[in-house]
This record gives C-alpha cells, structure tokens and sequence, in this order.
C-alpha cells in the first residue's frame, strides 16, 4: 500500500496551510518580544485549543497507543490519573500565580519567587528536556513516514537507497518546524496547533469508529482481548495484579503527581498559550477546557492501539485447488516474517544485523508496538483517507513539537541569554539570539534521535527525561507556590538533589529483559523492575521526594523572604481573584468539578 | 485584531472534504477500494463531515468579519478578499 496521489493532494493542502498561517504573521515580528511573546490579546477559545494542540505530540500518540497495545486499557491511567486531575488543579490554584505574576515561563516564575540561581538552574534544565523531547517527536515521524512507504517510490525514481529514508524524513521535518516557528514566532506557533488540534481529531476518530465496527463495538472488542486488557484499574493495587505492573504508590505519587503534575504545572510549552489570554479569569478557564476533548483522547488513542492487537495476526497461507481438468494450482500467499511474528498487526522487530525477529534478554519476541496506530491506518483507510489520516500524524508531530521549540526559545532568550550572559541585551541581537535558538535547538535534537531509536518505544525514553527534570521541578514550584516559608536556597538544593537522585535510580536499577547502558544499570544493578515504564515511574517518585524533603529542609535551615515581597507569588498571600459577579454555572470552579466528574465516569467505564 | 483563525481552519476542512467527497463519489459503487474499510465508502462519508465543519466554521468566521465591516466601513481589505473568492 502506497500513498497515492490523493492522499499526497491532501497532505499537500495540510502542510500548505499550516505554512501559510505561520507565514502570515512573519510581517508583524519586528523584535524579540513579538517573536517570543504573544501580548495578551488572545481569544479564549485559541487559547484553549492552543493549549489543547501543545499537549498532542507524536510521542502522545505514538507511545501511549503502543502502551496500550502491550498493556491494554491501563495506559488510559495517563490521562485519568496524570492528565485530567492535573489540569483541573492548574486551572484552579496554580494559573492566577502564573498569571497574576506577569511572568512568561516557568523559570522566570521561580526567579521572581524565590531567586535568580534557580531561575537559571530551571531554565538549563528545561532546555535539556525540550531539546530531548523534540527528539523523541523526530524519531516518531521518521518512524511512521518509513512505516507508511511515503517516499519509497520517491527514493526508487532518483535510485536511493530505502535505508536514507529515515534520515530524509527527520532532516525535512526539522525543516518543516523550523520554518513555522521562525516565521510566526509564538503566536504563529499558537495559530497552526489550533489547526493541528483540529486535524488530529479528524484523521484519527474516523479510525476508531472504522474500527469499533470492524470488530463489533466495545463488546467485540472486549470479546477478542484478555480480560486484564480490558481494564483500567483491576489489580491497580498490586504490581503483580496487573500488566504494567503499577503499584498504588508509583501510580497515584509517580504518575499522577510526579510525572503527570509535573508535565502540567511546568511544561513551559503547554503553558505559554495560557499565558496568552486576555484576563486571569480566561486563563484559569484555559486548562479546564482543553481537559474537556483530552478526556476522549483515551478513544482517539488508546483504543486505536487496542484493536490493532485484537486484529488477527497474519500468515502465510497455502491455497490447493485441483480444476475440472486434473490441473492442480498451488497458491502461496506469503507474509514477511515481520508480519507473521508479530501479534495481530503489530510487527516484530527485525534485527537489522541478522535479518531475524529481535528477541529480549529473556529470550521473548520484541514487537513494534510503535506501529500499531501507522498500520491501523493503513488496515482500514482506502485511498483519500490515508492521506488524512498521514496528515493527523504529521499535525500531531508539529504542534508538540512547534510548541517545545517556541518555548525553549522562550526560556533560552530570556531566562539564560538575557538574564545571565548578556544582561539588559538590546533588542535587536535577542531577536537573532532567538532566531538562531530555533535553528540550534533542532539542530542539537537531530543528534538524539538516533539513541531514542534504541529504546523499546517512544514513550520509555520521554518518561525517563520526565523523571530527571519536571518531577524535581515540581516539588520547588509547589512548595514555592503553596508554602510561604520556602527559600531560594532551599528550592536550589531540593532542584538539584531531585535531579541527582533520578540519575543515580537511573543507574543503580534496571528492567527486565533489558542489558545495562541506557535503559539504566549503567553504574550497578542493584533493582529490578519488571519493566521501563514502572523503572521511571519509580524514578520520579524518588526525584519528587528527595527533592520536596531537601527543600524543606534547607528551607528551615535559611531565612525566608518578607511576606510583603511574596504577594501574588504565594497562593495563601494573594487576594482571590474576582469573579466578575458571575454565576456560579460560569466560575472555573463549576467548570472543574464538572470536569472531574466526567473523568470519574470515563474511569468507571474503563474500569 | 489578528486574523480570524475561522476563516483559513474553514476553508481548509472544506476544502479537504471537497477533495475526499468528490473522490468518494468518483469511486462510488462496489470497489476493491473500500474493501479495507468494511464496504463503507468512507471518503465520501468522512468528506461531508469534514465539508459541514469546514463551512461553520468560514461562516462563524464571516459573520464577525461582516459585523466589524458595518461598524468600520471602508476597512475591510481581507473581506474584500474572501468575499471575491466565493
């Protein structure tokens, strides 16, 4: 199956407005402050979607559909625990201080509240895990434009090689993004992942409606699958009552607020688009309603990964038919070994040194679970739709990864450049600062991709930089934005005490049926776990703890800032934001509590 | 005031359902194409959808535009433009 002139019609119409929007604000950027800044003046529903589309990233899709092809509707805990719950809190505690503060990022945020070392300590760590992610979402697209055959014919007509495919896939993808993001700046960044959110809607819900049908709705779908598959939280108290093999603490303390508060109240590149409305009150409201269609993503996502291993697996079929005349014909019908080694169409991984299925340590098939929303595609969507369905990827992939770029020169400009290597900078040098961030940023995440490539799928890697950076992260933005005692010193030793202990879980433990070296290990094994995905889930509980302890600690060993000085940076020390006299259906608050209830009963339904 | 994001995220899905209906209608009929997706000829189908998003979304968009034209005559260079695409 190739992708037909059609389907590169539409994808062509796709990238032509994505372009164009981004291009069309390239005339208004005339200094570093318009390039990296949006001005307040956004509607609430760009906000929202902005918001929305910043959140979706190839990694998203890519690697929670893989998790849950390999462990079934648990991964729907990414969005239940880590997700929902984490907007809600955000939208109601943490975006009047973000807001009301006037800061334009997270480390900028710390500096105010507590000191300019953290500041920069923040902003370094930031860039490190935006650059990393970006390559995570190169490798994702390369991997699907290989797996969906885009440019075979392409690279058959000029005589190259299949195997520079990958490579010309990441390289036009990072051009792809640096071109959007140098010509719209963040506003024009915040414009095409409206576009994107949309996309990504309508390529991939017609994928699972197509498939539900195919395989008899939920019932049937229930029916092909395991019975641990089909439920998100039976055995969740036990590492050994369910797949993944989550426990209730790496489950509630390491995913729902190590890794899933730490991706929302510190992600700058989520973030950035709240940031962009026109009062507090839209601000708040921002998170709530992105956590509205985030919700349904676990069917937009998930269940795509589901179906794809409820498929039957194919193999290779011999046909006999003797005719009216005496002749016998032998039909074969052959499958690659990929194919036929796989579990339903998900492919085994191919050793590229012997040709033969790639087996773990522990002597067991690895599979592809990457491909499983890729080869949903092309299972079910006939020429027309497969073009769609190609460009909700590609949409998906650019709006996470616009977002990360937009922010990390965001973050480098102003929280490193501007206020520790050339302080009080002019204008004109940030603007190109920022420019070349942009080129620097891709250029540098082009060199990761091909250390993502050895992990097992995309989301173990994304994780395991989650680990290092955002859950330290998290416990000095929340103890500095709930607790009025906390120090800059504090915050400084707990960030980098958090950050060290990741390193070492890193490398003092490792999973099963991996060797030592970057799935961790790489200093003893001294604990193991059954597999990455609880490995460093495991390491944020401990960055998260050690660090929120050490910043008490060496909070209470310094003296803090006067109350006087923390107004608006403190949560207990800032007036409660105005309601505007409305009523109470209007407040955030009704709007958040409605939200959690609806994630409650998506729970229950998964359950 | 920026662009109104309506108007090119409305063009754009009625344009791609435009594509994919009128490909859904060239293929309509019993065809090896739809075989992968269940008989349904889903182009067609998924091409109105995309078609009726796209244009509520232009119209949405054109209507504020149309409000603010009355309200400012004279300044009204991109409905100008949208106007002699239709």
């Amino acid at each position: 199956m190739r992708l037909t002139s059609i389907d590169c019609l539409i994808l062509l119409l796709y990238l032509v407005f994505a372009l164009g929007i981004a291009l069309s604000f390239r005339s208004r950027i005339k200094t570093s402050v318009d390039f990296l800044l949006t001005g307040r003046t956004f509607p609430l529903w760009i906000c929202a979607l902005a918001f929305a589309g910043a959140s979706i990233s190839a990694p998203e899709v890519i690697g929670l559909s893989a998790l849950g092809a390999r462990y079934g509707l648990q991964a729907a805990h990414f969005y239940g625990i880590a997700a929902i719950p984490a907007m809600a809190i955000l939208g109601l505690f943490l975006m009047p201080l973000y807001y009301g503060s006037k800061a334009r990022s997270v480390p900028e945020f710390l500096g105010l509240r507590f000191d300019h070392k953290t500041r920069i300590l923040t902003a370094c760590l930031f860039a490190l895990m935006t650059v990393f992610s970006s390559s995570i979402s190169l490798y994702a697209i390369a991997r699907v434009v290989q797996g969906l055959h885009v440019f075979d014919g392409l690279f058959r007509s000029i005589g190259r090689p299949a195997s520079e495919i990958f490579l010309f896939a990441i390289v036009l993808s990072a051009i792809i993004v640096i071109v959007c993001v140098i010509a719209g700046g963040l506003a024009g960044t915040m414009y095409t992942q409206v576009l994107n959110f949309c996309m990504f809607v309508a390529g991939l819900l017609p994928l699972t409606l197509l498939g539900l049908k195919s395989i008899g709705g939920w019932a049937g779908l229930k029916a092909s699958l395991s019975v641990p598959f089909m439920h998100e939280w039976k055995g969740a108290l036990h590492a050994n009552g369910n797949p993944m093999s989550f426990d209730i603490v790496s489950l509630c303390v390491g995913l729902g607020l190590a890794l899933g508060a730490g991706y929302w109240f510190t992600n700058v590149s989520v973030l950035q688009p709240a940031l962009a409305s026109t009062d507090a009150d839209a601000a708040r409201r921002v998170p709530l309603i992105a956590a509205i269609p985030r919700m349904l993503f676990p069917f937009l996502v998930i269940v795509p990964g589901l179906m794809a291993i409820a498929l039957p697996t194919p193999h290779s079929v011999t046909t006999v038919t003797t005719n009216p005349d005496g002749s016998i014909v032998h039909s074969i019908q052959v499958v690659s070994p990929e194919a036929a080694q796989g579990k339903g169409i998900v492919p085994a991984k191919i050793d590229p040194a012997t040709g033969q299925p790639a087996k773990t340590a522990g002597g067991q098939a690895q599979r592809s679970y990457d491909m499983a929303v890729p080869n949903m595609l092309l299972h079910y969507f006939p020429t027309g739709m497969l073009g769609l369905g190609f460009a909700a990827l590609l949409a998906a992939f650019m709006s996470g990864m616009a977002g990360n770029v937009a922010a990390v020169n965001t973050v480098f400009t102003r929280d490193i450049y501007q206020s520790a290597i050339r302080r009080g900078a002019s204008e004109e040098p940030c603007l190109a600062v920022a420019r070349w961030t942009t080129v620097a940023s891709v250029v540098r995440s082009l060199g990761g991709v091909y250390a993502i490539a050895r992990f097992e799928s995309v989301l173990e890697p994304l994780i395991l930089i989650a680990s290092i950076v955002n859950a330290p992260l998290l416990a000095a933005v929340l103890l500095g934005a709930f607790w009025k005692r906390s120090t800059g010193h504090g915050a400084f030793a707990g960030l980098i005490s958090g950050t060290v202990a990741a390193i070492l879980h890193h490398g003092l433990t490792l999973s099963a049926e991996t060797h030592p070296g970057i799935h961790g290990g790489w200093i003893r094994v001294a604990h193991q776990y059954p597999n990455e995905i609880t490995q460093n889930v495991w390491g944020a509980v401990f960055a998260f703890c050690l660090g929120a302890l050490v910043v008490v600690v060496a909070s209470l060993a310094t003296s803090p800032r006067s109350e006087r000085e923390l107004v608006g940076m403190v949560y207990s020390l800032t007036p409660r934001p105005e309601q505007h006299r409305a009523e109470w259906w209007r407040r955030p608050e009704a709007l958040a509590v409605a939200i959690l209830v609806g994630a409650i009963a998506i729970n229950i339904f998964l359950a | 005031m920026t662009l109104d994001l309506r108007l090119p995220i409305g063009l754009m899905f009625s344009l791609l359902g435009i594509i994919l209906a009128a490909f859904g209608l060239a293929t309509r009929g019993p065809s090896p194409l739809y075989e992968r997706s269940l008989g349904v000829n889903a182009n067609l189908v998924w091409g109105i959808v995309l078609l009726v998003f796209g244009q509520t979304m232009f119209q949405l968009g054109r209507r504020t535009l149309n409000q603010r034209d009355k309200l400012v005559p004279g300044k009204s260079a991109k409905g100008a433009v949208v106007r002699r695409k239709r």
